[in-house]
């Protein structure tokens, strides 16, 4: 029994750390409709500039705040320069996505090195709630508690807010929310920067977990397109329960059946898809 | 308040408007006719900046505004009822208003709008995918509305609607129009858009073949023919 509830809470807690990056990207693919593989970069981005601010400061909440603020920018720029002119081009989206992907690896490579690095947590999010036999390490405890938060917040803002609704409306009819005064581009931008914010928010707070290491940007990417997918692209609820499954799939997979993690997490995927195509909560 | 000088506009190879010039005055009605594919939406898209056009100039409150994105020329004053309605489908009625919300300090806003159209009112939390077709339209022109124009581009706003819906909306414009606002209205409705129009123009093939006053066209069975298939 304490072996299920602590998988559970494992497979909960990677999901978290999951939809923090899905959550982003659930907006690019499908508000936006832009591939964007360079997504796995800014959580790799995010968690380096996080690093860096706290060997310069020691604080791990201006870690988290630089390092998401920072990598928005360059989601910015890279939208603005470049992926804003591919509306459409999935092909084009790709290979631009993906060059972006392997220069800022080589960037990376070459600011901060080739070691692993991990994040190290404050004091207060160290150690683990004990009761008796169980043993809940406080700082999942909190990567669950940020997730609950930004999914609270996106959630009122897409739903609740004058914002959101123009968010919405765009990704009915992009060119009919031109056509009653909506600024296209401007809340295209605001959206992708959002994603990317989310993204290396995550990749803060993740290197306290997972670690900041060359190859984790292409390592945790596929589970990031698999929640949107499962999910249902656009949906944020979709993220939601995509990042819980994934999660929980690959945590099982992994402590169950180690020689077929891949396996116990990707079957699923295609019965999912094999009986619903647009994911859980996806519109056709 | 519109000018339209010779605009030519293409689909890709495809060379659709061939030279187009209309204008609309400050409070008239300007009515497009013509048959099917002659062009009428594609020089409504070319107004309102979905297909700008690729030679000519469209001149609006003086101010040159071709190949404007189209939230700017909305900004200015131009409200659109496109053809098909396209409402934002997935948003409830409230909301398919509020996002349109544009220029304040104009005249329209929800409670406006809602008075106009009292059924709106009645159903702001459904989805307006959910709406029949003619809860549909209105909310099409109470969008348009709420941008606060002063220029309505209405694209055949009773295409599939029951006669009586028909009238409806031709008192609603015939409304608008006593409210000072413009509009460049595209009908295959001939009756309803003879009744409310100061001016006519029939397309053919990419071009203003025919411009006469509403009463003319009554009478004159060889445009009714050879343009407009009655
Ligand atoms: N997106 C498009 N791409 C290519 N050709 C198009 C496109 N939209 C319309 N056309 C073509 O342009 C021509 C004019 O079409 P348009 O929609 O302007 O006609 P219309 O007068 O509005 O017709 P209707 O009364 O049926 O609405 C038609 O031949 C049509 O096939
Ligand atoms: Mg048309």
């Amino acid at each position: 029994m304490d072996f299920w509830i602590s998988q559970v809470f494992n497979g909960i807690s990677y999901g978290a750390l999951l939809f923090l990056l899905a959550g982003g990207l659930t907006l690019i693919f499908g508000m936006m409709r832009i591939i964007n593989l360079t997504h796995g970069s800014y959580f790799l981005l995010g968690g380096y500039v996080g690093l860096t601010v706290i060997w310069r400061t020691g604080s791990f909440p201006l870690a988290i705040l630089v390092g998401a603020v920072a990598i928005a920018v360059l989601g910015v720029v890279q939208w603005r320069l470049f992926l804003h002119r591919l509306a459409g081009e999935e092909l084009g989206q790709v290979l631009t996505t993906v060059g972006f992907a392997l220069i800022f690896q080589d960037l990376a490579l070459v600011i901060w090195g080739g070691e692993p690095y991990t994040i190290p947590a404050p004091a207060a999010l160290t150690g683990a709630f004990n009761t008796g036999t169980l043993y809940f390490p406080v700082y999942r405890v909190f990567m669950i508690g940020v997730a609950a938060v930004v999914a609270v917040v996106l959630w009122f803002v897409l739903e609740r807010t004058r914002v959101g609704a123009m968010m919405r409306a765009t990704v009915d009819d992009a060119e009919m929310a031109g056509g009653v005064g909506i600024d296209v581009r401007r809340i295209s931008m605001g959206v992708f920067a959002l994603g990317a914010l989310l993204a290396a928010g995550a990749g803060v707070v993740g290197g306290a977990f997972v670690g900041v290491y060359p190859g984790a940007d292409f390592e945790i990417l596929p589970y990031a397109f698999v929640v949107v997918i499962v999910g249902g692209m656009g949906s944020l609820r979709g993220a939601l329960i995509g990042s819980l499954l994934v999660g929980l799939l690959d945590n099982f997979g992994k402590a169950l059946f180690p020689e077929f993690s891949y396996f116990t997490l990707f079957a699923p995927m295609a019965a999912i898809l094999a009986i619903r195509p647009t994911g859980l909560f996806g519109r056709a | 308040m519109l000018e339209v000088r010779d605009v030519h506009t293409y689909y890709g190879d495809s060379y659709v408007l061939q030279g187009v010039s209309l204008e609309v005055a400050q409070g008239q009605v300007v009515a497009l006719l013509g048959r099917n594919g002659m062009g009428k939406t594609t020089l409504i898209r070319s107004l309102i900046g979905f297909t700008p056009p690729r030679r000519g100039r469209v001149v609006f409150k003086g101010t040159d505004i071709t190949g404007w994105a189209s939230n700017r020329a909305v900004d200015l004053g131009i409200g659109l009822v496109p053809q098909g309605r396209r409402v934002f489908p997935s948003l409830t009625v409230a909301e398919n208003l509020a996002v349109a919300a544009r220029r304040p300090g104009g005249p329209w806003d929800v409670a406006r709008v809602m008075t106009l159209f009292p059924r709106l009112g009645e159903r702001a939390g459904h989805r307006a995918g959910k709406l029949s077709g003619g809860e549909q339209q209105m909310l099409a022109v109470a969008r348009a509305l709420m941008t606060n124009p002063e220029l309505l581009l209405m694209d055949e706003p009773t295409e599939g609607l029951a006669p009586i819906l028909v009238r409806e909306v031709g008192k609603v414009i015939a409304d608008l129009k006593a409210h000072g606002l413009s509009i460049l209205l595209v009908e295959q409705n001939l009756a309803m858009a003879l009744g409310v129009a100061d001016h006519v123009h029939v397309m053919s093939r990419g071009r203003i073949v025919h411009s006469c006053p509403p009463g003319a066209l009554w009478n004159d069975t060889e445009v009714k023919t050879r343009y407009l298939g009655l």
